[in-house]
């Protein structure tokens, strides 16, 4: 009987783990190791962040799915790999540190024949002084990053909207909190869900709503813009996101590495290096990521984590680390199966594989701070990434260690992607995009990168009915209830 | 006032004066149940294609 272990149990890691249950059956064992008891739909924290949802409608128990599935389930957190085992034993373990009521504290060594690292990323807020310690969200500014974080915004945004009636007025500023940030579709959503509930109140004409990310065009969203077929154009990303930001009456400030936070003032370095303030009464800004901080040891329990993760802490896998320059980055530096170079048992999928680049071009001030998105590994890819990686154990542990691996690409994959604009029955709307690939391949479309008969993107009530009925499937499918393997990722 | 309410963001010579806005057609298009129906099945099918060609 084989073990395979998976650390975290987002989106890309309950995906790999429910597809390895199901295909594997009861003669092996699948592990889930996670700290959170709850599952969460992220994309929907948006509207948990302004009122219109419960935590309990974006969340579900994890223990009652995995003990459908047949999946051991952890509730713990990973501290260590252990790739080539110890002194003691040549069977390679992971150490987890419980994190479950009772047991907190508490670690264990997991022995494992394959392991998945899909732990996502640790929410660096500390890496912005005033913005949070470490991982912990700080006082100035709110967060949609966990639906408790995102249960606190809705609740400040409701005090906000209370002195608005009252007559004071207030400022919003909403976007990136860092030069290294990315996931600025979700801080996308936030400000324009905030305006679409201003005006439901009827204090919109009382607020001032900003804009503030380390893009250095609007509409670059990490993935480099992206051109859409409308009209018979190739029409930019970046046309599309101004006309949004302007027809809302939001104003926006772009190449911006946040470097300070303070109790209602945000500080700021800019692309051409000046600096600047904002002052604000209520502010999200989306933190940096970072690897959840795992290290590796070998048999004689020497520290190898630089040679199995990269420096930001992310887990090394079959991609092209030494592309260097711009100029020479390819869609082939993209990693395909996943797996870890050094040890043929370990893969990692969702944000927790190290991308070889990003895919926003590098750009710094004249101080030498690097200001640019970093790349998204989340919603479609992610899920697609994870079930690859599931497909290629599986075949291994049925088929034989020969037995070729699986690839998924972001370099030749798509993704579908719907940003909120507000929430509405028949008043909500949001931008229903889809992108292919998600890695432009500027050899096979030279020009734009993407291909634009699959690459398109427009604004209205659709929208808003696909993200919620979106909402509905894919907490479905995370259930495990009925039908759940023909929805997919 | 004489100007279009639809145009009244725009500042001349500000970051938004180089932009697309729409107009009050294009607006109400966005919400009219109808043709976002039509719009519904539209892009359902478009990403469709984008999720078979990815998996």
């Amino acid at each position: 009987m084989a073990r395979l272990v998976v650390l975290g149990g987002g989106v890309s890691g309950h995906t790999a783990a429910t597809f390895a249950a199901k295909w594997l059956g009861s003669a092996h064992e699948v592990v889930v190791v996670t700290p959170n008891a709850k599952w969460n739909w992220i994309p929907s924290n948006i509207w948990v962040g302004v009122g219109q949802m419960s935590k309990e409608e974006v969340t579900f128990d994890l223990a009652p799915v995995y003990a459908k599935a047949g999946i051991t389930y952890k509730q713990a957190k990973a501290l260590s790999l252990n790739p080539e085992g110890n002194a003691t034993s040549n069977k390679p373990f992971v150490t987890v540190e419980f994190t479950a009521a009772g047991k907190e504290g508490t670690t264990e060594n997991i022995e494992y024949d394959y392991i998945i690292n899909a732990t996502g990323p640790k929410l660096n807020f500390g890496a912005t002084p005033g913005l949070g310690e470490g991982s912990n969200l700080g006082e100035h500014t709110v967060s949609v990053c966990t639906a408790d974080h995102a249960v606190h915004a809705s609740h400040e945004l409701e005090k906000c909207i209370q002195k608005m009636k009252k007559g004071e007025r207030q400022k919003f500023l909403i976007g990136t909190g860092h030069g290294m940030c990315t996931c600025q579709g979700a801080a996308f959503e936030y400000i324009f869900n905030i305006e679409h509930e201003l005006n439901r109140a009827g204090v919109r004409d009382m607020a001032d709503i900003k804009w503030i990310s380390n893009e250095s065009f609007l509409g670059d969203f990490g993935v480099g813009g992206l051109h859409m077929k409308t009209m018979g154009y190739a029409v930019s990303s970046k046309i599309f996101a101004e006309s949004l930001f302007t027809e809302r009456g939001v104003d926006w400030i772009i190449g911006a590495h946040v470097n300070k936070v303070e109790s209602g003032k945000a500080h700021y370095e800019l692309l051409d290096g000046t600096m600047g303030e904002e002052e604000f009464n209520f502010s999200m800004l989306i933190p940096p990521f970072a690897g959840v901080g795992l290290k590796a040891f070998d048999k004689a329990g020497e520290d190898i984590t630089a040679t199995v993760f990269a420096p930001n802490g992310f887990m090394k896998v079959d991609a092209n680390y030494a592309a260097g320059a711009y100029e020479n980055w390819k869609a082939s530096d993209w990693p395909k199966t996943y797996q870890n170079p050094t040890y043929s048992n370990m893969f990692a999928c969702g944000i927790a594989f190290a991308p070889p680049h990003p895919i926003s071009k590098p750009m710094s001030s004249p101080n030498g701070t690097p200001i640019n998105p970093t790349p998204p590994r989340t919603g479609m890819p992610s899920g697609i990434i994870g079930k690859a990686v599931a497909h290629s154990i599986c075949d291994r542990i049925l088929k034989g260690e020969n037995a070729p691996l699986h690839e998924a690409s972001m370099a030749n994959m798509g993704a579908a992607c719907v940003a909120s604009a507000g929430k509405g029955l028949f008043n909500g709307t949001a931008a229903a995009m889809t992108i292919y690939p998600v890695v432009p391949d500027f050899e096979k479309y030279p020009g734009t990168g993407r291909d634009t008969d699959y690459t398109f993107g427009e604004i209205g009530l659709a929208g808003h009915w696909i993200k919620h009925i979106l909402h509905h499937l894919f907490i479905w499918k995370a259930k495990l209830k009925a039908g759940w393997t023909l929805i997919p990722e | 006032m004489a100007g279009k309410k639809e145009e009244a963001n725009i500042k001349a010579y500000s970051q938004n004066f180089t932009t697309m806005t729409p107009g009050p057609f294009a607006k109400k298009m966005r919400t009219c149940v109808i043709f976002q129906i039509i719009r519904f099945i539209i892009i359902n099918l478009k990403m469709l294609v984008v999720v078979s060609k990815s998996h």
